[in-house]
């Protein structure tokens, strides 16, 4: 079986993806803490390392939406629902039996079409959800002089925020799982470092 | 007075400090030597535009408090009749919100109960001479007592059971201690009048219930010359702010009352000159409701629905002094082998049981309760009625989280069993001191005491006597720490914490959502599991298969 190998993730990409990666991870952490599963940094340490986490997140999300926008790259999540089937198929069967990866990987569709629906999911809900009512928590004393004090209440934010949370968690065990579901175990996270794919002839 | 005289009384007071004695020196010799070490100071800072010792008018040996007044107001014309309006003189107040007919001569609390027919004994807190039945002269002015709020000596003292006067002759006092107390020496104190202090209005507002530090929790001789720690305003070696920095007076009527606090505040800080008729003894009105800044400012997010209190108290009675918790009168009246009354202190050295008044229980560094407040406070009132089997709430501070003008305040909340009529549901007057045949500290007779009482105030007494299980609520504005001893932010945001209990408050880390934090983590845990098994699979089927 020859290997070809591919330039997927360019310098910028990786970039935001592992920075980003780091930053949600640490906002899991002190997230949860802030809502009270564990104490590790204690709250008032837990709740303002999280506030500047977010703002961090926010100026790399500006880069990164600059980026997808300008190159185009945001094409790469439109959702399709070609060879899902194929896909499924292989993580139930396939995988086990060594059978060849139904998806090749190209520069212009780096995702396979499972992956394109997982990460719609999460730009399209889990992150509308959590930066809109992480958004709202960062601001409640403006509520009142945005006039929706009367609408909103820190409750409710707090569990759309922490559901949104939980989604993102189950999100990340699964994503780490699914990185070494590649040509081989490694090849999906050794390209997220070096940009390079080993891809199947 | 003497150098050598100041000199004195500084030395004593070294000396008992340095051996550790203050606590059982009497508080109020330790204050007197206090207040005379700093006279001198405090005459050198004042920047009075007239040295009081220099007036002719006061070089008088005067035989009493109301010549002292007369003098006064020769040249301050205005000054008794402006107090007379005041609640400081009338003890009597009718709350514009509520309608209720408050002020001490009305109210019946739950530490002595009430006022009327025990004058003699409570009006050494009047700011009037004389009153010592329900005849006073509401109207006279020399019966003004000027020096008890101006005095700069700390040489005066009104002693209860005098009806206002301080002593004029030698008198053994505390009663039967061997000690004596000189006459009041009224020439050099009004002389030496000057401002109010924290002296002054502490004679009385820090021995609020009959001595130091019982009633308020906030406020006890501690206060006096606290330090940083004790309250970052007062702290006398620092900002040393005197009560009426923040309780400003306007024609002697002094800003903040008990009986209408100001619990809500949204309109910033108050601007010297403004017409806005609001109360200056609030934090707002000086530091408005967004004080704090750079990476606190998260801290100003608390501040509409949490009194700035609530964090910056993070206990009462810090000054180290005990403040009374608890007070059953219905164990009063029990006498030794001898049949003498007995006093039992506990093992905080205060007393616990007084066959005058009961068993009391006292503590120190006391976490506040909390409660919802919008600044209406109701009264039970000797009038009113009510269910015997329930804890009464002789005052109750109304407030919710949804009625817009209510904060979260810090309370002390005081706890009594107190006598009440058992046949008509209600609170009651009692005789404790003045009159010798049924005031209840001579007799130890509850219904002899409480059926002169309420003759005295022409209510209806069945003649039978129960003990009424009771709770009053003080705010706790008092005693501010510094910034750096503020409550911590997780004594709230965890579970059961501080702020446990009170509806209405979402607080992060401590209101967890425990249905979706268990699904949450389930199914996060049984993704876990799946990919685990997936792999596992995986792994096995390639060697299998290699």
């Amino acid at each position: 079986m020859a290997a070809e190998r591919i330039y997927i993730f360019k310098r910028f990409e990786r970039f935001w993806h592992w920075s980003q990666a780091l930053l949600i991870m640490f906002m899991m952490l002190t997230g949860f803490e802030v809502h009270g599963l564990y104490s590790i940094f204690g709250f008032k340490a837990a709740s303002e390392l999280h506030t500047i986490a977010a703002w961090t997140l926010v100026s790399l999300w500006v880069f990164a939406i600059f980026w997808h926008v300008t190159t185009g790259e945001w094409r790469q999540y439109i959702p399709t629902l070609e060879k899902v089937d194929a896909m499924m198929k292989f993580y139930l069967t396939g995988i086990f039996t060594d059978a060849p990866h139904p998806f090749k990987q190209t520069t212009v569709r780096k995702h396979n079409p499972l992956q394109r629906l997982a990460y719609l999911f999460v730009l399209l809900l889990i992150n509308p959800l959590i930066w809109t009512t992480g958004w709202f928590y960062l601001f409640y004393s403006s509520w009142e002089d945005w006039g929706i004090a009367g609408f909103l209440s820190l409750e409710w934010v707090a569990f759309f925020h922490v559901a949104a949370a939980f989604m993102m968690l189950i999100f990340f065990i699964a994503h780490i799982y699914l990185a070494t579901a590649g040509h081989t175990v490694t090849s999906h996270i050794k390209a997220m470092i070096t940009g390079w794919e080993e891809v199947e002839d | 007075m003497s150098f050598i005289n100041k000199t004195g009384w500084s030395m004593a007071m070294l000396f008992a400090v340095s051996l550790g004695f203050s606590g059982l020196m009497q508080t109020t010799e330790v204050q007197a030597a206090a207040d005379a070490a700093d006279d001198a100071t405090a005459k050198a800072k004042s920047k009075s535009t007239a040295d009081h010792s220099k007036f002719k008018e006061l070089d008088v040996n005067f035989k009493s408090g109301p010549e002292v007044t007369k003098a006064c107001i020769g040249c301050h014309t205005e000054a008794a009749k402006q107090l007379h309006t005041t609640k400081h003189w009338k003890w009597d107040y009718i709350n514009p919100d509520t309608n209720q007919h408050l002020g001490k001569n009305n109210v019946i609390n739950n530490f002595c109960t009430s006022v009327p027919s025990n004058y003699k004994f409570c009006t050494a807190c009047h700011i009037g001479y004389g009153w010592e039945d329900d005849k006073f002269d509401f109207t006279a002015e020399e019966k003004v007592d000027c020096v008890v709020c101006h005095d700069t000596t700390g040489k005066y003292k009104k002693l209860p059971g005098l009806a206002g006067h301080p002593n004029y002759e030698t008198i053994e006092w505390p009663p039967h201690s061997g000690k004596f107390r000189p006459p009041t020496d009224l020439k050099t104190i009004a002389q030496n009048v000057g401002k109010t202090s924290r002296a002054t209005c502490g004679a009385c507002h820090f021995r609020g219930g009959g001595g130091d530090a019982v009633k308020h929790g906030d406020l006890d001789t501690s206060l006096t010359n606290p330090k940083k720690h004790l309250d970052v305003h007062m702290d006398a070696e620092g900002l040393n702010f005197s009560c009426s920095k923040c309780h400003t007076a306007d024609a002697h009527e002094v800003a903040g009352s008990r009986y209408q606090p100001t619990a809500k505040e949204d309109k910033g800080r108050l601007i010297p000159g403004s017409l806005d008729e609001r109360n200056t003894a609030t934090c707002v009105a000086c530091h408005d409701n967004a004080p704090h800044k750079g990476s606190l400012s998260k801290m100003n997010e608390h501040t509409d629905k949490l009194a700035c209190q609530v964090c910056h108290i993070p206990a009462y009675a810090r000054g180290n002094q005990f403040t009374k918790m608890t007070w059953d009168w219905s164990t009063g009246g029990k006498v030794d082998e001898q049949g003498q009354p007995i006093k039992i202190k506990g093992s905080d050295g205060k007393v616990k049981y007084d066959s005058k008044k009961g068993d009391f229980t006292h503590d120190r560094y006391v976490v506040p309760e909390y409660q919802w407040f919008n600044g209406e406070v109701k009264w039970t009132l000797v009038d009113d009625t009510f269910d015997p089997d329930q804890i009464l709430k002789i005052n109750s501070f109304t407030g919710s989280a949804d009625d817009g003008k209510s904060r979260v305040w810090p309370t002390k909340v005081f706890r009594g069993k107190q006598m009440y009529d058992k046949v008509n549901n209600k609170l009651v007057v009692t005789s404790l001191s003045d009159d010798p045949d049924s005031a209840l500290w001579k007799n130890f007779d509850h219904k002899k005491a409480v059926e002169y009482g309420m003759k005295y105030v022409g209510k209806e007494f069945s003649g039978e006597v129960g003990f009424i299980e009771t709770e009053m609520s003080w705010p706790i504005t008092h005693m501010v720490a510094p910034k750096d001893d503020a409550v911590d932010c997780h004594q709230c945001h965890k579970e059961n914490g501080r702020l446990a209990g009170i509806d209405g408050l979402y607080i992060p880390g401590a209101n967890n959502t425990p249905l979706m934090d268990k699904l949450g983590l389930a199914i996060a845990f049984l993704t876990l599991i799946g990919v685990l098994f997936h792999g596992a699979l995986r792994y096995i089927m390639h060697k299998r298969g290699g």
